[in-house]
C-alpha cells in the first residue's frame, strides 16, 4: 500500500443555510479544498451522506455532484453508513489511493437537514426500523438508554454529564465554521427542555446544514502541491448491531473499540501517543462511552475526567478542539470529514485561537447508528 | 403508502411474539438466517413468553411525527424470560415505577395509523407487573 496524504481541504459555515441547497453545499466546500490544494482535475470522487434521499429528495449524489465541481467523467459514488458515512468515505478515498488506483482523489460529505420537517424520522431510519422505530423509539432515545445504565453503574450525575457540552461550547467559541460559537453554563443545560430523559436539547448535536472536503494524494507527490500536508497515519473501520438492544453491554460501543484497535494497530501507536481526538459527541453520553473505548480513560470514569478538566487544553487529551458535533454542529453526513479538516488544520498549525499546541497524532472518531458502525483514522503531522 | 405487506410480513413476530433460538443461547425476535453469536444456521422456534426484566429506559418528549400525540411517554430496553432483547413502548405504567430491573410483561397493542386511508398497526407493547 502507498501513503496517503491530506493536500488540501474545505469547509463551509455549519448552520441554517437557507440559500444553499445540497449541491451549493457540495460546491462550496469542494472547490474551496481543490483552490487549496491548487488542483483543478481529480481522477475520483466520494461523497458520503447518510439521507439525502429524505432530506433533499435527492440521491445519485456521485453523478451530481461530479457534475457541478466540474468533474464529469469521473468515476463519483456516494457512501452511507448513516452518521459515519463522511468517515467511511474519507476510508474509501483512502483506500483509492493507497491501492494505486487513483492519485488525486476528491472526499466530500454533505448533509441538507432543514429543508425536512420530520428530521426525527430521518435520523431515526439508522436505527432497526421494524423492531426499534416502530415501536417510538428515537435516536435521542437509545442514546437517553445508554446514559441511564452509565449513571447508575457508575454513580455519574446528571451535572457532571452536563460538562460534555459545557466544554465543547467553550471549544467551539474559537472555530469561525461552528453553528453555535456561545459558551452555555450549568444552569443552561439543565433548564434546557427534555428530549429523552435523562438527556435535554443541550446534550444533543443539532440540525445543520454543512458540508466538508478533502483532497487525497500519495504522500510521495504531497509537495508538487502544497508544503501544507498530512499523513493519514491509519484508519480502522468495524461495524455493530443494529438495533442498540443488541448491545451485551448497553454502555459499550464494541464496533468503537474494534475500529480503535485495528487503527492504533495500523499506527503502531497507543492511546497515550494521540495529542487531541475528534470524537462523535452527537448526544453528551457518547463522548463519554468513546473515550473509553478508545483507551483514553478506564471504563467507568472518563465522565468524571471529563468533568474534571482532563478533556481540554492542559489535561490529559483534548477532546473535539473544534466544539464538537455539540457546537460546531452535526450535518451527518458531512461530520466524519469536518472531522479531518479538524485534525489536517489542527496538524498543520492553522487551528488559530483552539491550536493544540505542539500536535503530532491527532485522531479523528466517527459513528453511526447507536454504534452500528464506526471508522477511525489517526493523522499524523509532517 | 404502500407499506401493508411490509407491516404484514412482520405479524408473527409482533403479535405472537415467535422467535428463534440458536445453539449459542441468543434468542432472537425478529427472523435471522444465522446465530450473530455463532455462526450457526440451525435453530429451535419458539414462542416468548411476554415477560422480562427492564435493562434501561427513557421517555421521550420529542417523537417522530407518528408517535406526537402520545408525548411523552416511555420506552424501555427489555430483556425476556428466555434472553431476548426487546425495545418496546410502555404502556399502563406509571412513570415513577419505572426501574432497572422492574419486571414487566408485552401486551397487545394499537401502536399507530398508516395515515388517513391506511392500516391501523398494531404490535406489543409493555407493562410494569406489580
Amino acid at each position: 500500500m502507498r501513503d496517503v496524504a491530506i493536500i488540501g481541504v474545505g469547509l463551509t459555515q455549519f448552520g441554517e443555510n437557507w440559500d444553499q441547497s445540497i449541491r451549493d453545499l457540495f460546491a462550496e466546500a469542494a472547490l474551496k479544498a481543490m483552490e487549496s490544494a491548487k488542483i483543478e482535475k481529480v481522477d475520483s470522487l466520494y461523497v458520503g451522506s447518510m439521507s439525502s434521499g429524505l432530506y433533499a429528495y435527492q440521491e445519485h449524489l456521485g453523478s451530481l455532484m461530479a457534475d457541478y465541481v466540474g468533474q464529469i467523467g469521473v468515476p463519483a459514488v456516494r457512501i452511507e453508513s448513516a452518521c459515519s458515512s463522511g468517515g467511511q468515505a474519507v476510508r474509501m478515498g483512502f483506500l483509492d489511493v493507497a491501492s494505486g488506483m487513483h492519485d488525486i482523489v476528491l472526499v466530500g460529505g454533505v448533509e441538507k437537514m432543514w429543508d425536512v420537517e420530520d428530521g426525527t424520522f430521518v435520523l431515526a431510519t439508522a436505527a432497526d426500523q421494524e423492531y426499534e422505530v416502530y415501536n417510538g423509539v428515537t435516536f435521542p432515545g437509545l442514546y437517553a438508554m445508554m446514559a441511564r445504565v452509565y449513571m447508575e453503574r457508575y454513580g455519574l450525575t446528571r451535572e457532571e454529564l452536563a460538562q460534555v457540552p459545557i466544554k465543547n461550547h467553550k471549544h467551539g467559541v474559537n472555530n469561525p465554521y461552528a453553528q453555535f460559537p456561545f459558551e452555555i453554563d450549568l444552569k443552561a443545560v439543565l433548564s434546557s427542555s427534555m428530549v429523552a430523559d435523562p438527556l435535554r436539547l443541550l446534550d444533543c448535536s443539532p440540525i445543520t446544514d454543512g458540508a466538508a472536503c478533502v483532497i487525497l494524494c500519495p504522500l510521495e507527490r504531497a509537495k508538487e502541491f502544497t508544503d501544507k500536508f498530512v499523513k493519514i497515519r491509519a484508519v480502522g473501520s468495524a461495524s455493530g448491531p443494529i438495533a442498540f438492544h443488541d448491545h451485551k453491554d448497553l454502555t459499550r460501543l464494541d464496533a468503537v473499540k474494534l475500529a480503535g484497535e485495528r487503527a492504533y494497530k495500523m499506527a503502531g501507536l497507543k492511546p497515550e501517543d494521540i495529542d487531541f481526538v475528534e470524537v462523535h459527541d452527537c448526544f453528551s453520553i457518547a463522548e463519554i462511552l468513546v473515550a473509553e473505548e478508545l483507551g483514553f480513560f478506564d471504563y467507568g470514569t472518563a465522565g468524571k475526567a471529563i468533568a474534571e478538566g482532563q478533556a481540554t487544553y492542559g489535561g490529559k487529551i483534548v477532546i473535539n478542539p473544534s466544539g464538537g458535533l455539540k457546537a460546531k454542529g452535526h450535518p451527518v453526513g458531512a461530520t466524519g470529514v469536518a472531522q479531518i479538516v479538524e485534525a489536517y488544520l489542527q496538524l498543520t498549525g492553522q487551528a488559530g485561537k483552539r491550536q493544540v499546541s505542539n500536535a503530532r497524532f491527532g485522531m479523528t472518531q466517527n459513528m453511526g447508528g447507536s454504534g452500528g458502525s464506526c471508522v477511525v483514522h489517526i493523522l499524523e503531522a509532517m | 403508502m404502500a407499506i401493508s405487506q411490509r407491516y404484514t410480513r412482520e405479524i408473527p413476530h409482533r403479535y405472537r411474539l415467535e422467535a428463534q433460538k440458536f445453539p449459542s443461547g441468543f434468542v432472537s425476535l425478529p427472523r435471522r438466517y444465522v446465530d450473530p453469536i455463532s455462526g450457526s444456521r440451525e435453530f429451535e422456534k419458539i414462542r416468548l413468553s411476554g415477560k422480562g426484566t427492564i435493562l434501561s429506559y427513557t421517555i421521550i418528549y420529542v417523537s417522530a411525527d407518528q408517535f406526537k400525540l402520545l408525548t411523552p411517554y416511555a420506552v424501555a430496553v427489555i430483556e425476556t424470560d428466555e434472553g431476548a432483547r426487546v425495545t418496546a413502548m410502555m404502556t399502563d405504567t406509571n412513570f415513577e415505577d419505572l426501574k432497572i430491573g422492574a419486571r414487566v410483561e408485552f401486551v397487545f397493542r394499537k401502536i399507530m395509523e398508516e395515515g388517513a386511508s391506511g392500516i391501523i398497526n398494531y404490535g406489543y407493547k409493555a407493562k410494569i407487573i406489580k
